[in-house]
């Protein structure tokens, strides 16, 4: 079975991941593209285990499932707090961390 | 505590109350501590401590003195004191026949010097502070004798040198009295300077120690050189020519005739100046050997001491101070004793030093008796004095007889066998000028006599006996002036003395040489002295001399009495040659020196100094060292600086940089595999 149509999309799915992750402003956005890039290593995981029989690529595709779902929780409850506090989600003002 | 570490060593076979003896210093000492803290508080000012501790010291010695003739133990212990490296510092006890001798003279003379003072001393303005300086003296004369080592010997040497000084300059309201003093104190001091460094000399050639026995058997055994003995030897008898007053540095001792006459008879006749004569036999061995003594001839310590002797008992026929004239006869007397100890006559020099102590002292206590009686020193202002102080007049007489060697008084023994030394060791020039000595003695204590105490009286007032306090003493050191000598009376085969008495090294074959006594000889040495007193009595009390005024007449007879009146120019050539050189050529030299070279020299290495600091600033401190401080500081900031621009706080500029990297990473996997 040809995994070629499935590392494309997964390369698709990731480049749009990393666009959204580097260019959008907004925290929302930025998480939704995270998800995409995760979405996208779970394509090609899932492709590979069909491809080579081996069921281990689909455990760990669950895995990144359910830690995404964390992290999808932490991070919004994060984005939520940042907008309350500061009124706003703007990436590109949240500079607290500047040397 | 003085005592570090006690670490007795004993080579006696059995020892009672010689064990002891370092309580007879130790007695003196307190009584110096007692006098000097609450001495105005006592009753009699300080006089019964001293007399008390004093008293006490004399039982022990004769204790001490008992347990030796019947045991003959030699006691050798010490302490050791402080540790130097390898170099054990002691103090210790060296008791035998010598030492034992010494303390039965020492104590016995300071306690009549002592009661005796109480009545001389009687309402002094600092009587409290004479009685503390003899105790103090007393003490440290005893510790001096009780030495095992030269160091301990030499503390107490100079310690005895202090009180000397002190004793002389009693009266320092008079100038003259405290330069006698500054005179006796230097004088002393330049001989030990050469006894100092004899020391060290030993106590290097003695593989590094200052334990007397041992010198005395390396030197015997010549496991020392002859020469370093030889400079060892010299060396402390520089010593001893300061303390025993032999000249060229006798000078001292009849000036320090300033002090109060008890001072005079304790320390400057039968004690203090006896010193250089006990060091002498104590280190006999090194004497012996250094100086060649059994050679026999002619050896530089027997010169000087026979010089000595004529010299002095020549000084002593122009003096008119009573107590000058003793003084030059004690000078005279102890160049017997040195003279007696170069010729190896050992037994005979420390016998000289046994009587001569007693009846010096009854002679300085008999003259100080006179002088509180007729209130002057000069003998022109006494005369027939026989009459008002008779117990002075025997008492005085017994030791002037004593004195001149007279059948059967303590010097006619002592003087015979130092003679009969002479004779018998090969050194005829001795003998000769012992028996012109021996005369010559005679004559000036016959003169001496005849001046103070017959013929009419020339003085003031009213003379009168003195206290009982002083005519006990005198009495009481009669009575050795005159029997003493029968402890050694060799020629009635009592030889007591010389078998008590005697140089003995543990474990050394060596004995100086005793001789059979000789009957000649010794009624040529009476027939000298009665001689010098005949021709006294012709010249001095009858008058009738056939010459009488020739030494105003005579130029030849005038210069020689001028010369001696000027004490042979001595002190001119000590005052104007020595301190003369150094107070004018030397002294500008040294400056010339100090101010050119020596200052020079520091203010060039000062001058360096400033220019190594300026350098060591400038270049050193502030371009190198501080450059390096702040070049880190500099380079850390601005490294900051450029990496702060990284820190931009955007997360997504961090995302940037972080798929870029992994990007450059992939790139590179596939690349470089």
């Amino acid at each position: 079975m040809p995994v070629t149509q499935y590392v494309l999309l997964s390369a698709l799915l990731f480049c749009i991941g990393i666009y959204g992750v580097l260019a959008r402003r907004n925290g929302v956005l930025v998480l939704m593209s995270i998800e995409l890039m995760l979405n996208a290593v779970n394509i090609n995981l899932v492709a590979f285990s069909a491809r080579l029989n081996d069921v281990a690529g689909q455990v760990f595709a669950l895995f990144v499932i359910a830690i995404a779902a964390a992290e999808v929780g932490v991070g919004l409850a994060i984005v939520l707090l940042i907008y309350r506090n500061r009124v706003g989600v703007n990436l590109d003002e949240i500079d607290l961390m500047k040397g | 505590m003085l005592f570090l570490a006690t670490e007795a060593v004993t080579h006696a076979a059995k020892a009672g109350i010689a064990e002891k003896a370092w309580l007879i210093p130790l007695l003196p000492a307190l009584s110096f501590l007692v006098i000097l803290f609450f001495g105005k508080k006592l009753p009699r000012g300080g006089s019964e401590s001293g007399i008390l501790a004093v008293g006490l010291s004399f039982v022990i010695s004769i204790f001490v003195a008992l347990d030796w003739i019947s045991n003959q133990a030699i006691v050798d212990q010490h302490w050791v004191w402080w540790h130097n490296g390898d170099t054990k510092i002691t103090i210790g006890q060296h008791v035998d026949g010598l030492t034992a001798m010494m303390f039965v003279v020492v104590t016995f003379v300071s306690l009549m010097v002592h009661i005796y003072s109480t009545g001389y001393m009687h309402g002094d303005v600092r009587f409290t502070y004479f009685f503390a300086a003899l105790s103090l003296f007393t003490a440290s004369m005893l510790f001096m004798v009780l030495a095992d080592n030269l160091l301990q010997l030499m503390i107490g040497w100079e310690l005895v040198g202090l009180c000397s000084f002190m004793l002389i300059g009693h009266w320092f309201e008079e100038k003259n009295n405290s330069s006698a003093a500054l005179k006796a104190f230097f004088t002393t001091r330049t001989g030990d300077v050469g006894l100092m460094l004899g020391i060290i000399t030993l106590f290097f050639a003695a593989e590094k120690t200052f334990h007397i026995e041992t010198i005395n058997r390396l030197a015997l055994e010549h496991e020392i050189g002859h020469g370093l003995l030889l400079a060892g030897a010299t060396l402390l008898f520089l010593g001893v020519m300061g303390k025993s007053a032999q000249f060229p540095l006798h000078i001292w001792l009849p000036d320090a005739m300033a002090g109060p006459t008890p001072v005079s008879a304790l320390i400057h006749a039968a004690t203090m100046v006896v010193a250089g004569v006990y060091l002498v036999a104590r280190v006999y061995g090194v004497f012996w050997e250094g100086f060649s003594i059994g050679a026999g001839g002619l050896n530089w310590m027997a010169l000087i001491a026979g010089i000595t002797m004529i010299i002095a008992a020549a000084l002593a026929f122009v003096q008119d101070d009573i107590k000058r004239v003793l003084a030059y006869s004690t000078v005279s007397q102890l160049g017997y004793m040195v003279a007696a100890l170069s010729v190896g006559a050992w037994t005979a020099g420390v016998f000289h030093l046994f009587t001569h102590a007693f009846f010096k002292a009854l002679l300085f206590l008999g003259s100080g008796s006179v002088i509180h009686a007729v209130h002057s020193n000069n003998m022109s202002e006494m005369g027939g004095l026989k009459k008002y102080m008779p117990q002075t007049y025997w008492t005085f007489l017994i030791g002037t007889v004593a004195l001149a060697g007279i059948f059967p008084f303590a010097g006619f023994w002592s003087k015979d066998e130092i003679l009969l030394g002479a004779s018998k060791n090969g050194y005829p020039f001795i003998l000769i000028l012992g028996t012109i000595g021996a005369f010559m003695t005679a004559c000036y204590m016959g003169r001496c006599v005849i001046l103070t105490f017959h013929g009419e009286y020339r003085g003031h007032g009213h003379p009168h006996e003195s206290p009982r306090s002083m005519t006990v003493p005198l009495l009481l050191l009669a009575i050795p002036s005159v029997g003493i000598g029968w402890l050694n009376a060799s020629m009635f085969h009592v030889e007591k003395f010389a078998h008590w008495v005697r140089f003995e090294v543990p474990g050394v074959e060596f004995e100086p040489p005793e001789h059979k006594a000789d009957i000649a000889l010794a009624l040529g040495a009476l027939a000298v002295a009665v001689a010098g007193l005949a021709v006294a009595y012709w010249v001095f009390y009858l008058q009738t001399a056939p010459n009488r005024g020739a030494f105003e007449r005579s130029p030849f007879l005038r210069g020689v009495k001028n010369v001696l009146i000027e004490k042979y120019y001595l002190d001119r050539i000590f005052v104007d040659g020595v301190v003369g050189f150094i107070k004018g050529p030397l002294a500008r030299a040294t400056y010339w020196t100090n101010q050119k070279i020596i200052d020079g020299f520091v203010n060039a290495v000062g001058a360096g100094a400033r220019i190594a600091g300026r350098f060591t600033y400038d270049v050193l401190d502030q371009k190198g060292v501080d450059g390096i401080v702040n070049g880190i500081g500099v380079s850390a900031s601005e490294t900051g600086g450029v990496l702060r621009l990284v820190q931009s706080g955007r997360v997504q500029q961090y995302a940037l940089m972080l798929f870029a990297a992994v990007g450059l990473l992939g790139l590179a996997l596939i690349l470089f595999t």
